[in-house]
């Protein structure tokens, strides 16, 4: 395997700092929003600079300063930290056009604290993406919480007071509860964080502490939303709808599963875990999230809501993925990071198109609206179609390695957990398609006219509604990327 | 030159102060820049002997050329010398954050006053580098007396408090004497590196025991270690803003230091950890300080009185951490005399900035104040995770060698209280946050256009604030190298 030394890594995080100017810019929108444009087209392209030496089978280094001894600030450029890095810094370019038309078209104040705060946030989520070692992870892990905070709060009244709290509180109290602990009982064992395709633990611990401690971390990153600490991500809905789709769809839960997903493969070892049967614990409390979250998700009435908790589900699919450990599941639930974010945000930018063109929130109330936008919910249809998992759009491909990836293991059971949900998905998206579309002229709430939200807004939705429909025929980098992943730690040939 | 620069280190503020004394009768407005030259002659200096000792190591030094025991001698080691450079900074960047708040309180007596705050950091600066176990007593009442005077220079009840403080501090200061009488009973001599030499063949003297007893509770009276706590608060919260950003992150640090130097190169390791009874109940209360200081931070409605609380419970992690006796816990606890140091004075810039712009800290008073003084409230923002404890800010790393002492001793409580102090620093700092950020609440969905007009303070308090608070991600991210090039070669062997 090539290592290459480069400050890239570093660039890519620090680019986001561009936006720095549009502090003293705030006076005029168009410089302020240019300048966000400029950094986001910059991180995609430093990002993509990267991909050819990545998907030749190399890793790309950089170290910044020792801060404890054994332990420094260093990043390293993987074929998953790729993946993740690729979905995160494409889909910001594409919600900071869509954030200019939203937020424009709602006059919304504190766009220049808003601009900056998103700008830092993609920085720490570009850091979870390119760390070295778990302490650089845990870092940028906790700079995240901090930056999304202004975000969620963005409305400033007591409604986001009281989500703020519950977002830090869930947050906050679950890292320095948990993983901090978790984390200095394996330094004290171990004196490393260096992550190793194999882990790093070598059977320091008894099977019931890295049980334990598994635990802590799978919970400890709450931002991954497993059940019981999932209930700050519907409270955080109340952030303007951008933040909703890049942060709470593809950022912050992301990152909250990559770091799980971390932990299990390049901390403890999927080996060592296999051999302690212990992946099975996590399969099954994933499982249970599944399940419940979908039953939730059918009696949601806000459509923020009900979007917030099929994410809820979706997120556990990938920690299913990769519980399971079996090469197919993990790379199904590696995939399923890109399928799950380009159709997430989909919806969530129709979400937010409604409401910014009709000020319409539940779904009862959508009755007959894509007559009115049917661009917006024919995006939402494939979105939806996407997130359920069905041909021709990219989640199908996903899904499909989960569920072999539960053949493979040979645990059937999640085979028939996969399954139901993904009817319980259909249950609860299909009917806001069919309703906006197919109704009768005396159920419809809205005139037949045509009246769509601003360019701005359709356009991104468009593009990433397209772009599920794509990956399904053409599903690269991606999958190229989570076969290599576990090819590594499977210590297979290349693909 | 160089050769005289422990002495120096002294002399400076000390004769300084006469000056600037001499100077409030002659032209008032030369003493600032008099103080402030002075300090930085001293901060120069107390760089030059940080290189030099991790150049070519330790540094004894004779006071007018007589040897110990007769002579007094004055040490620079791996110790003390990153120690001497955070105060001499703390109080320079404090110095000039004050000036508008010291032209405003003492304009006529800005002699005198600036005379007692170099007079005080003579004091602190001896403690820190002397070598001689009386003479830290002298130097101890220097600081304590011009502390008193300091505080008691405030409004309303700082005169009372500052009584309050001086009973404390002097039954403190007494008991520590008592303590360096028994050891000179003991052992003949007050030259530290004498009474360590002479330990080994007293490992099992009564009367040197009790010396260390003694010594210690006088010391953690003069640190406010919990239940002892009752003067900090009331004196830190009443005393004028230019004095608290003084005393409040140097005395309680310097005591610590004067604990961690007592304990490990005056009484050595293995005779101050060798009854495991003491370790083992210090460490408790401790745990107890910890806890009580978030919970009473929990309950103030002031900034500073929170702040003095929050003092309270810092105390507690290095006084555990310590006591802890092993390596992590020692290192962790002399890493937090510097980091604590630094997150003290920035906290206290910012309150001391808040309070010269709104006339008031309470927390009612604080609404908007993110509109309002945006740098301000930056600065705030980053000490406050440095107290809270994330990544890379320096609190993190202090914290982080103490938790892994506790989990190294199998001393789950003191764990356990760190991870809840974390926790209730969380929610002390954003109950601030909140206020500052959500109220006054907009009437209808939030679209507030005109929020709070921006309204900073004076630029010579802002920005020794933003040094304060970047120097906190500075040595966070220095850490490693303050650890393995200075504070694990201060640690005698003998730590497990």
């Amino acid at each position: 395997m090539e290592l290459l030394y480069s400050i890239k890594p570093l660039a890519a995080i620090l680019v986001s700092f561009f936006v720095v100017p549009i502090i003293f810019s705030s006076k005029s929108e168009n410089v302020r929003e240019a300048w966000t444009f400029l950094a986001a087209l910059l991180k995609f392209a430093i990002v993509l600079s990267m991909l050819p030496f990545v998907l030749k089978g190399g890793q790309i280094a950089y170290s910044l300063v020792e801060v404890l001894p054994g332990v420094a600030i260093a990043f390293k450029v993987d074929a998953f930290g790729m993946l993740f890095a690729l979905v995160s810094s494409s889909l910001w370019i594409v919600t900071s056009m869509y954030s200019i038309g939203y937020m424009r078209s709602l006059k919304e104040h504190g766009q220049t604290r808003y601009y900056a705060c998103f700008a830092l946030s993609l920085s720490a989520t570009l850091g979870v993406a390119f760390a070295g070692n778990l302490f650089t992870l845990y870092l940028f892990y906790e700079m995240l919480s901090f930056a999304t905070y202004p975000l969620v709060t963005h409305h400033q009244d007591k409604e986001a007071r009281s989500s703020g709290r519950k977002y830090l509180t869930y947050i906050l109290g679950a890292s320095i509860g948990l993983v901090l602990p978790a984390m200095l009982i394996i330094y004290t064992q171990t004196g490393t964080f260096e992550f190793a395709p194999q882990g790093f633990m070598n059977g320091a611990f008894s099977k019931e502490a890295t049980t334990v401690l598994l635990l802590m971390f799978v919970f400890g990153f709450a931002k991954a939303g497993l059940m019981p600490f999932h209930s700050w991500l519907p409270a955080a809905m109340v952030a303007p709808t951008p933040v909703s789709a890049l942060l709470h769809a593809v950022a912050v839960v992301k990152v909250g599963v990559f770091c799980v997903a971390r932990v299990i493969t390049s901390v403890f070892g999927t080996k060592m875990l296999a051999t302690m049967g212990l992946g099975t614990i996590v399969c099954y409390v994933a499982s249970f999230t599944i399940i419940v979250s979908s039953f939730i998700a059918l009696s949601q009435d806000g459509l923020k809501r009900r979007l917030a908790f099929s994410t809820i589900g979706q997120l556990a699919y990938i920690i299913l993925g990769i519980a399971l450990l079996s090469p197919s599941g993990m790379t199904g639930g590696m995939l399923h990071i890109a399928m799950h974010a380009f159709g997430k945000i989909t919806l969530f930018f129709c979400a937010g198109a409604i409401f910014a063109a009709s000020g319409i929130k539940n779904i009862s109330e959508m009755v007959g609206i894509g007559r009115r936008m049917p661009f917006t919910m024919t995006a939402f249809l494939l979105g939806s179609l996407s997130v359920i998992g069905l041909p021709p759009l990219g989640g199908f491909i996903s899904k499909w390695h989960l569920v072999i990836g539960t053949i493979e293991s040979g645990q059937i059971f999640f085979l028939f957990v996969l399954l139901a949900s993904s009817l319980l998905n259909a249950a609860y998206f299909l009917p806001i398609s069919y309703k906006a579309f197919f109704c009768t002229d005396e159920e419809a709430m809205f005139e037949k006219k045509v009246d769509e939200v601003p360019t701005w807004c359709l356009v991104p939705l468009c593009i990433t509604a397209t772009c599920s429909v794509i990956f399904f025929f053409y599903p690269q980098p991606f999958l190229q990327l989570a076969k290599m992943t576990v090819a590594t730690i499977i210590g297979a040939p290349m693909p | 030159m160089t050769h005289h620069f422990p002495a120096l280190l002294i002399i400076v503020p000390l004769l300084s102060a006469l000056i600037v004394s001499a100077m409030g009768w002659i032209n008032r407005r030369w003493c600032f820049p008099l103080a402030v030259a002075a300090l930085s002659g001293a901060l120069a200096i107390s760089v030059g002997l940080l290189t030099q000792v991790m150049a070519t190591g330790p540094i004894a030094y004779k006071m007018a050329g007589w040897s110990p025991p007769i002579g007094i001698t004055y040490v620079i080691d791996y110790l003390n010398a990153p120690i001497l450079v955070v105060i001499l900074a703390v109080a320079l960047l404090n110095l000039i954050a004050a000036k508008t708040w010291i032209e405003k309180d003492f304009s006529e007596k800005i002699g005198a006053y600036l005379a007692l705050y170099l007079l005080f950091l003579s004091g602190m600066v001896g403690i820190v580098s002397t070598g001689d176990a009386f003479n830290l007593y002298v130097l101890l009442e220097i600081g304590s007396l011009t502390g008193y005077a300091l505080i008691g220079l405030g409004k309303e009840r700082a005169p009372l408090s500052s009584l309050n403080y001086l009973f404390m501090g002097t039954i403190g200061a007494s008991f520590y004497l008592l303590g360096i009488g028994y050891i000179y009973i003991a052992t003949g001599t007050l030259n530290m590196a004498d009474i360590a030499s002479m330990i080994p063949q007293l490992a099992e003297s009564g009367t040197l025991f009790l010396a260390l007893i003694i010594c210690m509770a006088g010391l953690f009276v003069k640190m406010a270690l919990f239940p002892m706590h009752g003067w900090l608060p009331n004196a830190y919260s009443n005393a004028p803003s230019a004095s608290a950003g003084l005393i409040a992150p140097l005395t309680t640090k310097v005591m610590i230091y004067a604990m961690v130097r007592l304990g490990l190169t005056v009484f050595t390791p293995q005779f101050t950890f060798s009854r495991g009874m003491l370790s083992e109940a210090i460490v408790w209360v401790a745990v107890a300080a910890i806890i009580a200081g978030s919970l009473l931070a929990l309950m103030q409605r002031r900034l500073s009185r929170m702040l003095t609380y929050i003092i309270v419970a810092e105390v507690g992690y290095m006084v555990g951490g310590f006591w802890l006796g092993n390596e992590a816990g020692v290192t962790g606890a002399t890493l937090h005399i510097i980091n604590d140091a630094a997150m003290t004075l920035t906290l206290f810039l910012a309150v001391s900035a808040i309070t010269w712009k709104l006339g008031s800290d309470k927390f009612e008073d604080l609404q908007g104040l993110f509109g309002k003084m945006p740098f301000t409230m930056m600065g705030f923002v980053i000490a406050a995770l440095a107290v809270i404890g994330i990544p890379p800010t320096c609190g993190f790393f202090s914290k982080w060698y103490l938790i892994t002492a506790g989990i190294n001793a199998g001393q789950w409580a003191f764990v356990g209280a760190l991870l809840f102090s974390s926790l209730t620093n969380a929610v002390l700092f954003f109950r601030i946050f909140e206020i500052a950020f959500f109220e006054p609440f907009a009437t209808g969905h939030g679209h507030h256009d005109h929020g709070p007009t921006f309204s900073e303070a004076p630029l010579t308090m802002v920005v020794p604030l933003i040094v304060a608070a970047i120097s906190l991600i500075a040595l966070g991210l220095y850490s490693g190298d303050i650890v393995t090039k200075l504070i694990q070669l201060a640690i005698p062997a003998g730590i497990a």
